[in-house]
């Protein structure tokens, strides 16, 4: 005869034999994933830190030469100048989107015949690529065989030829214009997310107080996409500081090399010169400038959730 | 309601949809008109493909010299988008898998560390791929996959995990416990139950990982660049490097407007087919 207290026992021990089996399972389970990420992301990162403090040539011996890079680093012109265009870019192209952005998400939300379809036009630039974006945009803004200039002399503006991509302000301007017609419909989704998630009672209660048009957006509206306009502007600016398809593809970093970016000065010197130590401790100091921005981007976040 | 008043305001219901509809249209040229604009443009005889695309039709009959002549670069443009889609469709696959069990994992099992284990591989979003790309560069190289289409296709995948092991943990989660008890109960279980009985309940989370997988992996330039050294390797995006390049300081236009329609219609096409799917994907990664 059998106490009732053994009975449970055993139950209980094959329960908790089975709980670590599944332990084991769960592991197995997500063990692809961590392999991947591990060999493919947390040993470069780390592997990044580590030849930062070395001179490495692509061929021959790496040689430990402490902060040397990062003390040339520090007294590099090139990298403060690539460090100023893309600061400079940043600031103008995330104001350039939300320009167009804002009123396209304003313009889809409401409920009329055809907004759906506005709405897949207008995101249509979003899924191509931009390296395919910029090649499109190459063309469209070359001197001869391009349509931009030769449209424009064509309706009776000069003689002469225009040639978009030959000088700074015209390459620059022709590639922010690409990156908005690339880029607009995606924030315009992020934001149009926002707006929808306002009821429309308050909007409704606002109006019948006299509200105007105006008032209501600026004292109604904007506040309560603050959230969601923090997450547009983060995506944004992270998206430009790292920009480099457009400059590469279109300008070559020209015209007079005056457009490097971040990246592409460390392309140039890690693929191109082969200082390979010396690009690690750039990408290091790009991680550095992002990880700030995540900062500034964590707090905008947490405003947005004390309102 | 006076007849004025109400033919009034008929009158204003007009002048608002006029402007509603004219702002729309205005907008969506905008932003159609240089695809279109490329499409017609490419189908022009090879002698008009260097003339500027005013206007974008063939004036001479419509043909396919400009593909003809992208056709002369590289290894071919059949062998670039062999390429192109066979990493897309491996990175599609990988991702598909690896993430579906990771999902799978994460959201029905209890281990050591799991909670650190999530984190690392959210985490990943933070530091953008750009910044160790000189690393990954070596560590392929010491593996012996630098240059090939394979070592590609496993940093492909690594880059769609963040967002994809997310998106199956929150679709498995959303899976009723209950489903699996059941299921359990008859005689299913591990791999079995998870692709006979759980795979069809998390298909639209696959389809949204499938989708962004695909679009990432077709379009992306600077790593391909990068880790491809062997022209018979290209991608189509760093082949196009080549074709926007030009020979003898000549570049054929016709040649990057087939190129750039060769890049672009997939994308078009599997958005357009999967808008639904699409757009889920990303309302979920914008709430959170």
């Amino acid at each position: 005869m059998t106490s009732p207290a053994l009975t449970l026992a055993v139950p209980a021990r094959l329960r908790r034999r089975r709980a670590r089996l599944g332990q084991w399972q769960g592991l197995l389970y997500i063990a692809p994933a961590m392999a991947l990420v591990i060999v493919f992301f947390v040993i470069p990162v780390l592997f990044t830190f580590w030849m930062s403090f070395h001179d490495w040539p692509l061929l021959g011996q790496p040689e430990w030469i402490g902060l040397d890079n990062y003390v040339r680093l520090l007294t590099d012109n090139k990298f403060f100048t690539a460090l100023k265009f893309t600061g400079y870019y940043t600031v103008i192209t995330t104001i350039a989107i939300f320009i167009v952005a804002f009123p396209l998400a304003i313009f889809v939300e409401k409920q009329r015949r055809g907004a759906g379809l506005y709405r897949t036009v207008f995101f249509m630039p979003v899924v191509v690529g931009l390296a395919t974006a910029s090649l499109l945009w190459v063309w469209l803004a070359n001197v001869d065989s391009g349509l931009i200039g030769p449209a424009i002399r064509m309706m009776g503006f000069g003689g002469k030829k225009v040639n978009l991509l030959a000088t700074f302000d015209g390459a620059f301007w022709t590639i922010i214009v690409m990156v908005v017609w690339k880029v607009a419909g995606f924030t315009m989704i992020i934001l149009l997310t926002g707006l929808q998630s306002i009821p429309t009672e308050l909007n409704e209660a606002a109006r019948i107080d006299g509200a105007s048009r105006w008032q209501r957006f600026r004292r109604l509206t904007l506040p309560l996409m603050r959230r969601t306009i923090a997450l547009a502007l983060i995506l944004s600016v992270t998206g430009s500081v790292l920009a480099f398809d457009q400059f590469y593809i279109m300008t070559s970093g020209g015209p007079q090399n005056r457009m490097i970016s971040v990246v592409y000065y460390i392309f140039n010197q890690s693929f191109v010169s082969f200082h390979l130590g010396y690009g690690s401790a750039l990408s290091i100091a790009l991680l550095a400038i992002l990880i700030v921005l995540s900062i500034v981007q964590l707090r905008l976040l947490r405003v947005g959730d004390d309102k | 309601m006076s007849a004025v008043a109400r033919h009034r305001r008929q009158r204003q219901k007009f002048w608002g949809g006029f402007g509603y509809h004219a702002f729309g249209i205005g907008a969506a040229l905008f932003f159609f008109a240089p695809f279109a604009w490329t499409g017609l443009a490419s189908l022009r005889t090879g002698s008009e493909a260097q003339q500027p695309p005013l206007p974008p039709w063939p004036t001479q009959g419509v043909s396919f010299d400009t593909y003809a002549v992208l056709d002369t670069f590289g290894a071919g443009i059949w062998q670039h988008t062999l390429n192109s889609a066979l990493v897309a469709l491996a990175t599609v696959v990988l991702t598909v898998i690896v993430s579906l069990l990771a999902g799978y994992g994460f959201s029905r099992y209890r281990f050591p560390l799991k909670n650190v284990f999530f984190v690392l591989i959210i985490a990943t979003l933070m530091i953008p791929f750009q910044s160790i790309l000189t690393p990954l560069f070596i560590i392929l190289a010491k593996l012996g996959l630098n240059n090939s289409l394979v070592g590609l296709v496993l940093v492909y995948v690594t880059l769609q995990l963040p967002f994809s092991v997310f998106m199956m943990r929150n679709a498995f989660d959303a899976v009723p416990r209950e489903i699996e008890e059941a299921a359990r109960i008859d005689g299913a279980r591990d791999l079995k139950l998870l692709v006979r009985v759980l795979l069809p309940l998390v298909m639209p989370g696959v389809a949204t990982v499938a989708i962004f997988a695909f679009l990432n992996s077709w379009n992306e330039f600077l790593a391909a660049l990068i880790l491809l050294s062997d022209n018979d390797k290209y991608t189509l995006p760093v082949l196009m490097t080549a074709v926007r390049a030009g020979r003898l300081g000549a570049i054929n236009w016709g040649a990057v407007q087939a190129g750039v329609m060769v890049m672009t219609i997939p994308c078009l096409a599997v958005f357009l087919i999967l808008q639904r799917y699409y757009m889920r994907g990303l309302m979920a990664g914008a709430v959170k």
